[in-house]
């Protein structure tokens, strides 16, 4: 129960001067670093009006750049969904030893900068890689193609499903599986009938920031992509070459579909928590 | 059963004893009643001659080894672990290998080299000094609109709530071009800055700005829950016993919210350091000026020097390998900390 809801209790409390004083300057901090970059955005997208933004958006190169954007997230975003499940089941629902490692082991893509996690492929695919040379002959590219820019974002967003699940199927404990498979169900009967939709708003929040992540991925994408216009370019990096031309109007428009994909996301996330009663409220990664 | 129950509360008084100990961190809820007891008890606490306190011989239940291959009726250990293992090694933690085996491979002259030149010293000096600038900012703004969502209701507070997480959703790129229109000399922020003589796009100080945009949910977000969690008795006692609201919140909530406020602070410290799509923008990007360590390793990638980019990425790495070893311990620390309070 939060407390800013029980009736306010003077040695809890400070004067009311003092509190909003408190308020203004929060209010403030929020404004400046966070809605005024939010609103810039869409002002910069539509200052040369709603045809420019259109035209900016349906150009061919921008297309492509969205349709790339839309194949990378349908590939990376259901493995790290099923790779997610998996893990947390082997993690919350036994106890062995090493666990805690593998939590880390699991939770390390967030603490590599994304320029090293491209960087990471790069040394294995490239040219110069242990694996390139052996591949190129094979006619398979990675780098500077399609499966580099996969694999980066998969891995950049690698924890996200898990670290959802893993605390969320600690706490809900076995009793419920155990139950079920001394009641004769198999194992994948106990999956799908007890334990899934125990976990369905965990799980549709850990995919939902996974998707956003996936979509938004700019450092690793952009080192193993190559920059090729209309077909290694991602959203993230069409919006860098528009801004680096300096056609600011048309690199906003692209930046202002990112923007509303975060605001769909943090959207969902309300609603999810407001289902589920906060109850998914933790910590940030 | 009187002897029995009395040697286990002692056994729960023992921190020194590792096992014991971590049981109780496992099993928080009984660890904390019977700790509680024991705290009681301590003063009571005689020799013990049968040897009650060796905790192989007086409890043996109490202890519980974990072992590789845990008993459970429930199916799909095997499979489900060898899955995660191999997805993760293939796509974790042989591509980090690599990247260790490249650097090892460079030989140690090179390697300092390319570590040790002043373009990369700058660099990391600046992604360094410029992530710490942020992250104690980031504590002292981040803390306060912890304390200002929690503890106070106000119009809009959960849309407010809700826009903290803008920075972890909001695509990196799309923050760094318009954070950059926002500070640049014309822009509508950075106008007025200018007509002040404060210069923020194009120069460290707008890699400051961009870091601490990055920062502020992970100290926000890591307060929240402990704060929410603070029992208020222990508010109302401080006061009942005299103490002003200043001292309360000095001598109480803070030392409480501490292990909360260094971890966020870590995390959003960890994340800055590697930061790289909302800092190039804004940052101007001038050699030995406002570079950071991350782009460099970029344009090393560029100009096809890879021996250079694996240094340096290398050491990058090992650092935030270090902080997220403190960020465990902090962690830890935190728990342990609102489980005794």
């Amino acid at each position: 129960m939060p407390s800013a809801r029980r009736p306010a209790i003077d040695s809890r409390s400070e004067p009311r001067a003092v509190r909003w004083t408190l308020i203004a300057i929060g209010l403030a901090f929020v404004s400046l670093f966070i809605v005024l970059p939010l609103v810039t955005v869409f002002t910069e997208a539509l200052r040369q009006g709603v045809g420019a933004y259109l035209a900016a958006l349906t150009e061919p190169d921008a297309r492509a750049a969205i349709g790339l954007t839309l194949t990378v997230a349908a590939i990376a975003v259901p493995l790290n969904l099923v790779f997610g499940v998996v893990a947390a089941w082997a993690i919350a629902k036994f106890e062995f030893r090493g666990r805690s490692l593998l939590i880390t082991l699991i939770d390390l893509p967030f603490s590599v900068s994304p320029v090293i996690s491209g960087l990471i492929y790069v040394l294995l695919f490239g040219l110069q890689g242990w694996l390139g040379p052996f591949l190129s002959e094979a006619g398979f590219k990675v780098i500077f193609a399609i499966p580099g820019i996969v694999l980066a974002t998969i891995f950049v967003t690698f924890p996200f499903v898990a670290r959802e699940l893993i605390p969320l199927m600690q706490e809900q404990g076995t009793d419920e599986e155990e139950a079920a498979l001394v009641l004769g169900a198999s194992g994948w009967q106990t999956f799908r009938r007890v334990t899934l939709p125990n976990i369905r708003w965990g799980l549709l929040y850990g995919v939902l920031l996974c998707n956003a992540r996936a979509m938004g991925e700019f450092g690793a994408v952009s080192v193993v992509s190559g920059h090729i216009r209309g077909l290694t370019n991602t959203m993230p990096l069409h919006v860098e070459i528009l801004y680096n031309e300096y056609n600011f109007v048309a690199s906003f428009a692209v930046a202002s579909l990112l923007a509303l994909l975060a605001l769909v996301t943090l959207t969902a996330k309300a609603v999810i928590e407001w289902q589920t009663g906060a109850g998914l409220r933790r910590q940030g990664h | 059963m009187q002897p029995r129950s009395a040697s286990t509360v002692l056994l729960d008084r023992a921190p020194w004893l590792a096992h014991d100990y971590a049981r109780r961190l496992e099993n928080d809820r009984e660890g904390f009643a019977s700790g509680a007891r024991g705290e009681a008890l301590v003063l009571t606490r005689a020799p013990d001659p049968i040897g009650a306190l060796e905790p192989d011989r007086a409890a043996p239940s109490a202890r519980r080894t974990l072992s590789w291959r845990p008993r459970s009726i429930i199916p799909g250990f095997g499979l489900t672990l060898g899955i995660t293992l191999a997805w993760l090694g293939l796509i974790v933690l042989i591509p980090l290998v690599a990247l260790f085996a490249r650097a090892a491979s460079l030989d140690a002259s090179q390697f300092l080299d390319a570590v040790t030149s002043d373009r990369v010293l700058a660099a990391l000096r600046l992604s360094f000094g410029a992530s710490l600038a942020a992250a104690l900012t980031n504590a002292v703004f981040g803390s306060l609109l912890a304390w200002v969502l929690v503890r106070y209701s106000f119009p809009g507070r959960r849309l407010v709530d809700a826009l903290v997480d803008v920075p972890f959703a909001l695509p990196t790129a799309v923050a760094g071009i318009s954070l950059t229109a926002l500070y640049a000399e014309n822009g509508w922020l950075g106008a007025p800055l200018a007509a002040l003589g404060i210069k923020v796009a194009f120069t460290p100080l707008g890699v400051f700005v961009a870091l601490v945009f990055i920062g502020l949910p992970f100290v926000v977000r890591t307060i929240e829950p402990v704060l929410q969690d603070l029992p208020a008795e222990i508010e109302e006692a401080a006061a009942c016993l005299g103490a002003s609201r200043w001292q309360t919140i000095v001598r109480v909530i803070v030392p409480s919210l501490f292990p909360a406020l260094a971890t966020g602070v870590a995390l959003a410290f960890a994340r800055a350091v590697g930061e790289y799509g909302s800092v190039i923008f804004i940052a101007g990007n001038l050699p030995m000026v406002s570079e950071i360590a991350p782009l460099l390793i970029v344009i090393k990638l560029e100009e096809y020097a890879y021996g250079e980019a694996t240094a340096v990425a290398s050491v990058m790495l090992l650092i935030s390998f270090v902080m997220l070893l403190a960020i465990n311990l902090l962690q830890r620390w935190s728990r342990r900390h609102l489980e005794r309070s």
